[in-house]
C-alpha cells in the first residue's frame, strides 16, 4: 500500500474535552444570537420588500413602482453626488492632514490630532445645525453664498465636518506605517522629493487612501442627521426611508429604499474587503521607523494647513455651542442657559439625554462582553469550520448595512405579531440590542486583531498543564487585552450616544433619546435647543474619550506594570 | 522495546495533496533525550505536534506507556511544552508563570509555592519569582518556561526548537544546562531541532527526518560516522561527495583513480556511486610507505576558519574531482602546506561511506 493510499484511508478526529464542548455550544449560542440580532432583521426587511402593504407577496412590484416614479429614482441619484463630491473633498483634505500629524514636525501634534477628532463625538446633526447659524436664513454669513444653504452646499459642507475625522484617522494608521529605509535608498539614489512621493509615499499609502475613500462615500449615502436638517427640499436616499416609513407608513416602500441604500453600502465594503486582502504587511519587523526631521518650508506650510482646518472645525463647533447660549437668534444675541432647559421644548426633558447615557453604557457592557468573549471563542475554537464561519460572516455583516437598514429591519421582525420576541419591542433594550449589532464588526474586528497578536501557544501550553480554558481566559487573555477591550467600550459608547440613524424607528415615547430628540426639537424649530442638546452629547462622549485617554496612560501603567519593560 | 515510552506507528499527515508526513514509526524508550533533527519544512514539527495533539495526525496511532492517545485532545496527555518563543504569560510574575499548572490542580498554597521555589532553583534562577517575563533576558525566560513545563512532573517533556531565538553564547550555556537537568530528572524528553551541533551534543538518539519520511535513526555517533543515506551524510557534517562507480563490491573508481572502500553488499558492481568522506578524515601526517588509497593532490586553495583550514585539494591527473579537508594550524605549520603545493594524502577506507547516486 502507498503511502499517499493509507493516508487517504482515515483521518483520525481527536476526542472532545469538556472544554472544547463548551467552547463549540458557546459558538452555537453566538452564531444564533447574531442571527437573531442581525440575520434576521436584515432578512424580515428583504421580505417586506416584497409584499404590500397588506403583507401579500407581490414579487417586484415595489421595486417596479420605485424605479418608475422619478422622485424616488432622483434621491439615489442626489445621494450618489453628493457622496461623490464629499469624497473628493474629504480624501485629499484628510491626507494632507495625516501626512503633517505623521511625517513632519508639527508643534502640539496632540493637540491637532484631538481636534481632528471632535466630529466623531457629534452627532451628525450637529454641523447641519451651525450652518444654520452661519449660513441660514438668518444666518451671519447669509449673504457670503449665492443661494440658500439649505440643500447640496450645506450638505456637503456638514458631511465634509463629519467624515473628516474617519477619512484621518485611516490615513493616519496607513501614513504611520513607513520603513525608513525606503527613503533613505530614494535618498541615496537621488530621487527628487516629488519623486519619492510618488514612488514611496503614495504607493505606502494606497490602500489606506481607497479604504479612506470608500468609508467616506458609505458614511455620506447612509447619513440620516445631516440630510434631515439641513438638506431642505434635496432629497436623498437616507431622508426617502425616513419619510416612506414614518411619514407616508408605506412600510414596504421604505423596505425598497432600504435595499437601495444597502447596495452601495454593501459594495463599498465588499470591495474594501478585497482591496485589504491584496495589502501585505509593508512593515517588516525589521523595517526602522521613520521619524520626520525638521524641514522650515515644509513644517511651516503644514502648520498653516492644520491650523486652517482646526479653525474649521472649531468653527462649527463653536458657532453651535454659541448658539446654544444666545438668547434669541438673531435679535438677542446676550447670553443664556435657558436653551439647556429641554423641558421647555421636549415634553421628555432631559429625560432623554439620561435615556442615551443609560443606552450607551448598556451597549459599552454588553457589547463589549458579547463581543470579547464571541471574538475568542470564534478565534481559538479548534476545526468547527462551518459554524465559526457562519459567525465570521453575520459578524461582518453590520459594516455593510446602514443604521437605517437595520433600524427598519427591528422593526419589521421584532414588531411581527408571531414573533416571541415580540416584547423587546419599544423597549430600552431593543435600543441596546441594535446599538450592538449596529456596531457589531469594528468592536469583533478589534477584538479579533488584539487576540491574534497573542502568541498562539498559550492555549498548547495551558492545555498541556491541564489548565480550563477559561481560566486562562480570566487570567491571561482578558488582562493583555484590556487596552483593546476599552477601545471596544469606548468605541460603543460614543457611537451609541451620537447615533441618530439606528435608532430613529425604534424609540417609544419613554426611552426616546437625546440624539432623537434633538432632530425632533430641531423640527418643531427649536434651533438652538437642538444645538444645545447635540453641544451636552459632544460633551459627554469627549468627556468619556478623555478619561480613556487619560486612564490609559496613568491607571493602566499602575495597574498592568507588566507592561513595562 | 520493553521499557518504551512511545510508540509511534504508521503515523501520517496530510494536507490536502501535501504529506506532511508518511508513514511513520518510531519508539522513544523511557528517561530517553531524542531529538528531531532535519531542515526546515521536513515535518519534525509537525510530528511533534501530533504528540501533543496539538496537531492530529491524518492517520496512524501514538502510544504513550501503553495508553492509546492517539485521539485524545492534549488536555488528556501527559507532556509538557516548551516553544521557541517561549508562550511566557506576560502579565503573569514568574512565580505565577511556574505555579500556573499547579494551582489548577488544587494544591495547598504552601506546597504550591515550595514547588515554585524547587523548581526556580532547579533552572538556577531562585531570585526571579516576583519578576514579570519582560523583565528577563530571553535565556531567563527560557530556563522559566522550562520550569513551568517542568511543574507538574510530566512523563514527557517536549521541547520545539527551545534554544532557536537565543544569542550563541546563551545557547550553547542552555544546551548543557537542558541536557544536564533532563539527565537529573530522568524525564523522557523529544526536542525538535534544525542545528545538527545541538543533536548531537544533547541527544541520546537522533531522528534524522527529510520530506515527511525518517532517513535514520541513531546515536548521535552512529549518526555522525556511519550516516544511512546521503541526505544524512551531507545535513549532519560536512561531507566531500565524489562521482564514481562501483568497480568490486570494495572498490570504488573515481575519474581514474580506484579507493578502497567497505563492502557493498547491496549495490552491483557498475552502479553509479558517490563516496564520501568527511574533511577532518582525510590523512596526511605520517602515512606508511604501504598505505591504502594513497592519492596525490595540489592544494588550490586553503581558507583559514578560525581553529583550522579548511583546504580545497584537487587530485593530481584529475583535476575536476575536488575533497576538501580540515588541517590544523601545527600541520600547515609543519608540512609547510600553503596554495600551488602538492602532497600526498590518504582516504581511510575505514572512514569512507558509499552511496547510489
Amino acid at each position: 500500500m502507498s503511502i499517499a493510499a493509507a493516508v487517504r484511508l482515515r483521518t483520525t478526529r481527536l476526542s472532545l474535552s469538556g472544554d472544547e464542548l463548551a467552547m463549540r455550544a458557546g459558538v452555537v449560542v453566538l452564531a444564533l444570537v447574531l442571527l437573531v440580532i442581525v440575520g434576521l432583521p436584515l432578512w424580515s426587511l428583504l421580505a417586506k420588500g416584497f409584499e404590500d402593504r397588506d403583507g401579500r407577496f407581490v414579487g417586484l412590484a415595489n421595486y417596479l413602482a420605485y424605479f418608475s416614479t422619478p422622485a424616488l429614482f432622483d434621491s439615489a441619484l442626489n445621494s450618489f453626488h453628493v457622496a461623490a463630491a464629499t469624497t473628493l473633498i474629504v480624501v485629499p483634505l484628510a491626507f494632507f492632514f495625516a501626512y503633517a500629524l505623521t511625517r513632519t514636525v508639527l508643534p502640539a501634534r496632540w493637540l491637532f490630532q484631538g481636534i481632528s477628532l471632535i466630529p466623531i463625538f457629534a452627532p451628525s446633526l450637529l454641523p447641519g445645525l451651525a450652518l444654520v447659524y452661519l449660513f441660514g436664513n438668518q444666518g451671519f454669513f447669509k449673504g457670503l453664498l449665492g443661494g440658500p444653504i439649505y440643500g447640496f452646499d450645506g450638505i456637503l459642507i456638514a458631511q465634509v465636518f463629519y467624515c473628516f475625522p474617519h477619512a484621518t484617522l485611516i490615513l493616519v494608521t496607513a501614513l504611520a506605517t513607513a520603513d525608513a529605509r525606503l527613503y533613505e535608498a530614494a535618498d541615496a539614489l537621488g530621487a527628487s522629493k516629488i519623486r519619492v512621493f510618488f514612488t514611496v509615499t503614495l504607493p505606502g499609502a494606497k490602500y489606506g487612501l481607497i479604504s479612506a475613500a470608500l468609508v467616506v462615500f458609505t458614511l455620506v449615502i447612509t447619513d440620516f442627521g445631516i440630510a434631515k436638517v439641513i438638506g431642505g427640499n434635496f432629497n436623498v436616499l437616507a431622508t426617502d426611508v425616513y419619510k416612506q416609513v414614518i411619514g407616508q407608513q408605506n412600510f414596504s416602500m421604505g423596505a425598497v429604499v432600504g435595499m437601495v441604500l444597502l447596495a452601495p453600502a454593501a459594495l463599498a465594503f465588499v470591495v474594501d474587503r478585497l482591496v485589504q486582502r491584496k495589502q501585505v504587511a509593508l512593515l517588516t519587523a525589521r523595517a526602522v521607523p521613520l521619524i520626520p526631521r525638521p524641514k522650515l518650508g515644509r513644517d511651516a506650510f503644514f502648520i498653516a494647513f492644520c491650523t486652517l482646518v482646526s479653525v474649521g472645525i472649531l468653527a462649527i463647533l463653536g458657532m453651535a455651542a454659541w448658539g446654544s447660549l444666545i438668547k434669541y437668534w438673531p435679535y438677542n444675541l446676550s447670553l443664556t442657559l435657558d436653551n439647556y432647559d429641554f423641558a421647555k421644548v421636549d415634553a421628555n426633558g432631559w429625560d432623554s439625554y439620561f435615556n442615551s447615557l443609560e443606552m450607551a453604557a448598556g451597549a459599552a457592557l454588553f457589547g463589549t462582553a458579547l463581543m470579547f468573549v464571541g471574538a475568542w471563542l470564534n478565534e481559538k475554537t479548534r476545526d468547527f469550520f462551518l459554524m465559526r464561519g457562519i459567525v465570521q460572516l453575520l459578524a461582518f455583516l453590520p459594516m455593510a448595512v446602514p443604521g437605517l437598514v437595520l433600524g427598519l429591519g427591528y422593526i419589521f421582525f421584532f414588531n411581527a405579531p408571531g414573533n416571541p420576541l415580540n416584547f423587546l419591542y419599544a423597549t430600552m433594550a431593543i435600543l441596546v440590542i441594535n446599538a450592538v449589532a449596529h456596531f457589531y464588526t469594528v468592536g469583533h474586528l478589534t477584538a479579533t486583531t488584539a487576540l491574534k497578536q497573542i502568541d498562539p501557544e498559550f492555549e498548547s501550553v495551558s492545555a498541556s498543564l491541564k489548565v480550563p480554558v477559561w481560566r486562562t481566559f480570566a487570567r491571561v487573555i482578558v488582562p493583555i487585552c484590556l487596552p483593546a477591550i476599552l477601545d471596544i467600550a469606548i468605541y460603543l459608547f460614543v457611537n451609541a450616544m451620537t447615533t441618530v440613524s439606528s435608532v430613529i424607528f425604534l424609540y417609544a415615547p419613554d426611552t426616546k433619546l437625546a440624539s432623537v430628540a434633538a432632530l425632533n426639537i430641531e423640527e418643531a424649530g427649536q434651533t438652538a435647543a437642538a444645538a444645545a442638546l447635540c453641544i451636552v452629547i459632544v460633551v459627554t462622549s469627549a468627556s468619556v474619550k478623555a478619561l480613556h485617554v487619560l486612564s490609559d496612560r496613568f491607571l493602566l501603567g499602575q495597574l498592568q506594570a507588566w507592561r513595562r519593560r | 522495546m520493553t521499557n518504551s515510552h512511545l510508540e509511534v506507528r504508521n503515523l501520517s499527515k496530510r494536507f490536502g495533496d501535501f504529506i506532511a508526513l508518511g508513514d511513520i514509526s518510531l519508539d522513544v524508550a523511557e528517561g530517553e533525550f531524542v531529538c528531531f533533527l532535519g531542515p526546515s519544512g521536513c515535518g519534525k514539527t509537525t510530528l511533534l505536534r501530533a504528540i501533543a495533539g496539538l496537531e492530529p495526525q491524518s492517520s496512524g496511532t501514538i502510544r504513550q506507556k501503553g495508553r492509546d492517545v492517539s485521539a485524545l485532545p492534549p488536555a488528556k496527555r501527559d507532556f509538557g511544552i516548551v516553544f521557541q518563543s517561549y508562550a511566557l504569560f506576560p502579565n503573569l510574575t514568574v512565580t505565577d508563570n511556574v505555579g500556573y499548572g499547579l494551582v489548577s490542580r488544587r494544591r495547598k498554597r504552601a506546597e504550591i509555592v515550595r514547588r515554585v521555589d524547587e523548581l526556580l532553583a532547579l533552572v538556577g534562577l531562585p531570585d526571579s519569582g516576583p519578576k514579570y517575563p519582560a523583565q528577563l533576558s530571553g535565556g531567563q525566560q527560557q530556563r522559566v518556561a522550562l520550569a513551568r513545563a517542568l511543574a507538574t512532573s510530566p512523563g514527557l517533556l517536549l521541547l520545539d526548537e527551545p534554544l532557536s531565538a537565543l544569542d550563541a553564547r546563551v545557547r550553547l550555556r542552555l544546551r548543557h544546562e537542558i541536557k544536564a537537568l533532563q539527565r537529573r530528572l530522568g524525564v523522557t524528553t523529544i526536542m525538535v531541532t534544525h542545528d545538527q551541533e545541538e543533536a548531537l551534543t544533547m541527544a541520546d538518539r537522533i531522528v534524522v527526518m527529510n520530506a515527511g519520511a525518517i532517513e535514520q535513526v541513531g546515536t548521535p555517533q552512529e549518526i555522525y560516522r556511519r550516516p544511512a543515506t546521503a541526505f544524512v551524510a551531507d545535513f549532519v557534517g560536512s561531507m566531500n561527495f565524489l562521482s564514481g562507480k562501483l568497480a568490486a563490491a570494495d572498490r570504488v573508481r573515481v575519474n581514474g583513480h580506484e579507493f578502497s572502500c567497505p563492502l557493498q553488499d547491496g549495490l552491483a558492481p557498475g552502479t553509479a556511486v558517490r563516496l564520501c568522506i568527511r574533511p577532518e578524515d582525510v590523512r596526511v601526517r605520517d602515512l606508511p610507505s604501504d598505505v591504502v588509497n594513497r592519492v596525490t593532490v595540489e592544494v588550490a586553495e586553503l581558507d583559514f576558519v578560525g581553529a583550522f583550514c579548511r583546504a580545497t585539494l584537487r587530485i593530481a591527473n584529475a583535476a575536476d574531482v575536488a575533497v576538501t579537508a580540515d588541517f590544523s594550524s601545527n600541520l600547515i605549520r609543519d608540512l609547510g602546506i600553503e596554495p600551488g603545493r602538492q602532497l600526498d594524502v590518504a582516504l581511510p577506507p575505514d572512514r569512507l561511506r558509499v552511496f547510489a547516486a
